[in-house]
């Protein structure tokens, strides 16, 4: 009665394929397939750097800090509630010193009494240098540049470029200003 | 009389609007049990039978289960907070003392945050349980790791609602512990091999756009960093969590259940 077919059944004749084979096929699945990843890498580009913004609100680095004379000998604590920074004046230069801790980042407090720099996170401490002497801060405070500016003799200060002690910069002409 | 009152329930039993909330009808077989169970999306979550040794306290101590327990009472006790709570440098502080001293029910935010320290807690016990049960083993590895990242979500949850309060213990602590994500290696300014990344002189990946920066909005614990940690801690966190939870439950039945002494 029934026969065993030997090959593959043909489809039937009235089927239409509208002229699409499996190559055009392929073909639209790369074209779809690369305009999906393109638009999701497109997306999470822009999600990533919607988290960055293009203006801050935050005070700049670099900043006028009044003329030299204005400073008298010891630590000067001006700056430091808005720009984070002491200006401190010894016998022959004035320099600036940055106010976070180089420990783990807290903001030190400056002690007349005991003439120190002392951390109330976990206890570092440093002379008026920015030199470490207690605690566990692994070095000293970082300097920030300082110069006086040629056009109206006021100090200049910023904090975006550091001298360190443990590199020999603060020996630099840009990490103090010589005074007289 | 009593036939009336059969008649009510009558009508309201076989109603379309019952019949289409109960669709299997009292669960008094097997067969019925687990329909019920499947065409439920809370209950397909869990397991259709449980083993005696899966209700045993002295097996599963319920760890994950006052783990997720605790999870909705900081949902809920976190959502009544939001609704006074202002993420904002000027109004932190002071919404903070007023819910203590200016709402009914001034232990709210006490609730929530002795809840979110038992929650941290519960976690590592219920992952302690887990590791001396062996149930991390074969099937159940994929739902292990799942279990780890929930429980780095947990501490992430605990360390955003840490800065909410913004005293001065939170802004340290968070100062703090962010400066660690300017370690991380090529994302960090500090991070290892990030100063290779340079075209000429020009460092690309600078305190303006590291992993730091990311996270706080700001080159230190400021108002941005106030207002993300907030986003954070009650919407991307919790909504990640929430999924996983639904995950690590689903495994639980999908892996046989909870695993049974060998």
């Amino acid at each position: 009665m029934s026969t065993a077919p030997n090959s593959l059944p043909t489809p039937p004749e009235d089927v239409s394929l509208d002229g699409v084979t499996r190559r055009s096929t392929l073909k639209w699945m790369a074209l779809a397939w690369t305009g999906f990843a393109a638009a999701t890498a497109a997306g999470l580009t822009a999600t990533v750097r919607f988290l960055f913004p293009n203006v801050l609100f935050e005070p700049p680095t670099r900043f006028k800090a009044g003329d030299p004379s204005t400073y008298s000998l010891g630590v000067d604590e001006r700056w430091k509630e808005k720009y984070g920074v002491w200006i401190v004046r010894d016998t022959n230069s004035i320099y600036a010193l940055v106010a976070v801790c180089v420990h783990l980042g807290c903001t030190p407090n400056w002690l007349a009494a005991q003439n120190k720099f002392k951390c109330p996170c976990h206890g570092s401490g440093y002379y008026v240098s920015g030199i470490n002497f207690e605690g566990p801060a692994p070095r000293p405070l970082e300097r920030a540049e300082i110069g006086v500016s040629g056009e109206d003799g006021q100090i200049i200060v910023d904090k975006a470029t550091r001298y360190l002690y443990e590199r020999g910069q603060w020996k630099d002409p840009k990490a103090f200003v010589k005074m007289a | 009389m009593g036939s009336r009152w059969r008649d009510i329930q009558q009508a309201i039993v076989s109603s379309q609007f019952w019949k289409s909330i109960f669709r299997v009808g009292i669960p008094n077989t097997n067969r019925k049990r687990v329909l019920a169970m499947l065409g439920n999306v809370v209950l397909h979550l869990h397991p259709v039978k449980t083993r005696k040794s899966g209700v045993k306290m002295r097996y599963t101590w319920c760890a994950g289960g006052v783990t997720f327990f605790l999870f909705l009472v900081l949902t809920f006790t976190g959502l009544l907070l939001m609704f006074y709570y202002r993420p904002t440098v000027e109004y932190a502080f002071v919404d903070i003392l007023d819910l203590r001293e200016q709402v009914p029910f001034g232990i709210m935010r006490e609730v929530h945050r002795w809840g979110a320290h038992a929650m941290v807690i519960s976690v590592w016990i219920h992952m302690f349980r887990v590791f001396m049960t062996g149930s991390y083993k074969p099937p159940r590895e994929f739902n292990w790791v799942i279990g780890v990242i929930l429980l780095v979500l947990t501490l992430l949850l605990s360390f955003t609602g840490y800065l909410l309060p913004w005293d001065q213990l939170a802004i340290w602590a968070i100062t703090v512990g962010s400066n660690m994500a300017s370690a991380t290696p090529l994302l960090g300014i500090q991070g290892p091999g990030t100063s290779l990344l340079k075209i000429g002189d020009i460092q690309l990946v600078t305190s303006t756009n590291d992993a730091r920066f990311g996270l706080l909005g700001g080159r230190f614990v400021g108002a941005g960093a106030l207002l993300r940690f907030y986003v954070l801690h009650c919407v991307g966190i919790p909504l990640i969590a929430a999924f996983l939870m639904a995950v690590h439950f689903w495994r639980v039945r999908k892996d046989g259940g909870i695993s049974g002494p060998v």
